[in-house]
């Protein structure tokens, strides 16, 4: 679809007044949702551009949650009996950490390559940069636990393809990308930048650590529904708090 | 400049010294024994009034945080940081004092409650807050990622307590409330020691707040002189 040049020189015209004046930030999402919602999808594509040419992310990540997934094996020595009890716990941790590690890559190429200026620069609304670097994490850490979940079925013998497990993953990888994309892009404009992120990341994840876990296991011991609603209903709460208050510091991030 | 120290704060000093004796005194002399669990009751009150300190940091720290990033004016970073450092300190004594209280009290030093969860929780946040500030040498960034910071970790930490709450409780609800294990009712000698640890308690922190405000501001001075020097 071609826009015509007004949209184009409106939008520039806004994204001035987004800087120079301070407008409320309801007020700059009514002006520009639907160019908002075309620069998300272009931030996106171009995150899985560069992954499709270069593959660097997506194999470090699958790499090393396949190794934490073996570590755990040696580690928990996973007997049959144990395994359905361990299971979540096991399953998280190695998203959680491959997670990090891909938060970290992601933001840190921007940076390197002073990506990240280039994007700042762009007459768009800062909060697309956010949504669209959000949503290419979460699209990679989903991809890896697709892979992490059937692998883990074959290797340990217990069937994880469930509905309900698939929602829990979606639910909890949305709200610890959404924390972890704003801390990622604070930590680094840090001097300790890759040790810094899984530090301020991880203290404010435990509530999406529990409840996933928690529902998880739900899911694999068949609990009734209403028992795993509970978690269910804390990980949608974590979800929709974090996703506004990351969106709402972003700017107070990236701004220069 | 202001250099010399307000004579203010030389009072506050030595109020909070006499009333911080004067709260030993009560909690060894006047309060009662507790007749189940003995002398080792007898630190709940300082405990508890500890936790308070704490908890008065951290709400200090996310309204400084939001002042800073409405205002952007650089004395509210140095109330923010002052805020977290007092409420780590005390969080830290809470958490050790109910260490000693729980051994004889669960028979165990530790337990995965919530309340105790959740202040290590806190204290491993104001950990990685400082590690933060410690990565960034330019002090608008720096002032501006804490202050974000903070707010992050005020929002997530009711969170995370309704979350591990939602798994179990065994910490006593001493204050409106039953249940809970080693929870006792208390005599009004008992009451009275206890707000009276609350109020020095609360002192104590304005009057460290006040010292470690002021050490932050001289400590921007100086660094601002330096600046003007190196030019």
């Amino acid at each position: 679809m071609e826009r015509p040049l007004t949209d184009y020189q409106t939008n520039t015209l806004q994204s001035e007044t987004a800087t120079g004046e301070r407008i409320s930030t309801l007020e700059r999402v009514q002006k520009i949702s639907p160019n908002l919602w075309k620069a998300t999808l272009a931030v996106v594509r171009k995150d899985l551009t560069a992954e499709l040419r270069s593959r660097e992310l997506l194999s470090a990540m699958l790499v090393f949650a396949l190794l934490v997934v073996l570590i755990f094996n040696f580690a928990l020595d996973l007997q049959p009996r144990l395994r359905v009890t361990v299971t979540p716990g096991v399953l998280w941790v190695t998203f959680i950490f491959a997670g990090t590690l891909g938060l970290n890559r992601s933001m840190a190429m921007e940076k390197d390559r002073g990506c990240l200026d280039g994007l700042l620069l762009a007459p768009v609304d800062r909060s697309a940069i956010f949504f669209g670097k959000a949503i290419g994490n979460l699209i990679f850490m989903l991809l890896i636990e697709v892979i992490v979940l059937p692998v883990y079925s074959v290797l340990y013998n217990i069937n994880l393809f469930n509905p309900g497990l698939l929602l829990v993953i979606l639910l909890g990888s949305l709200g610890y990308v959404a924390v972890g994309t704003l801390l990622s892009t604070m930590a680094v404009q840090t001097r300790t930048r890759d040790m810094l992120l899984p530090i301020l990341l991880f203290p404010l994840t435990i509530p999406v650590v529990i409840a996933a876990v928690k529902a998880t296991t739900g899911f694999l011991e068949g609990w009734t529904f209403p028992e795993i609603q509970v978690w269910l209903n804390l990980l949608v709460v974590y979800d929709v708090i974090f996703i506004s208050v990351a969106f709402m510091f972003f700017d107070a991030i990236v701004e220069e | 400049m202001k250099q010399a120290k307000p004579i203010a704060l030389t009072v506050l000093d030595l109020v909070t010294l006499a009333l911080m004796i004067a709260a030993t005194a009560m909690v060894f002399l006047y309060a009662p024994l507790e007749a189940v669990m003995g002398q080792v009751q007898r630190v709940f009150y300082f405990h508890v009034s500890a936790a308070w300190v704490g908890m008065l940091g951290f709400g200090a720290a996310a309204v400084a945080g939001i002042a800073y990033l409405r205002t952007g004016n650089m004395q509210w970073d140095v109330r923010g940081m002052a805020a977290v450092e007092i409420s780590l300190v005390f969080f830290f004594i809470a958490i050790v004092s109910g260490s000693i209280w729980a051994r004889p009290a669960w028979n165990t030093w530790w337990t995965w409650d919530p309340r105790l969860t959740t202040a290590v929780i806190v204290e491993l946040i104001y950990a990685a807050y400082l590690m933060l500030r410690q990565g960034i040498e330019e002090p608008e960034r720096r002032a501006r990622f804490g202050a974000v910071y903070t707010l992050l970790g005020f929002i997530s930490v009711p969170v995370t307590f309704i979350s591990i709450r939602l798994l179990d409780t065994i910490h006593p609800v001493v204050i409106g409330g039953s249940g809970g294990e080693g929870g006792f009712a208390m005599t009004p000698r008992m009451l009275q020691t206890m707000f009276f640890s609350l109020f020095t308690f609360s002192v104590l922190f304005v009057d460290l707040y006040w010292h470690r405000v002021r050490l932050g501001t001289l400590a921007r001075q100086v660094e601002q002189l330096r600046l003007k020097l190196a030019q």
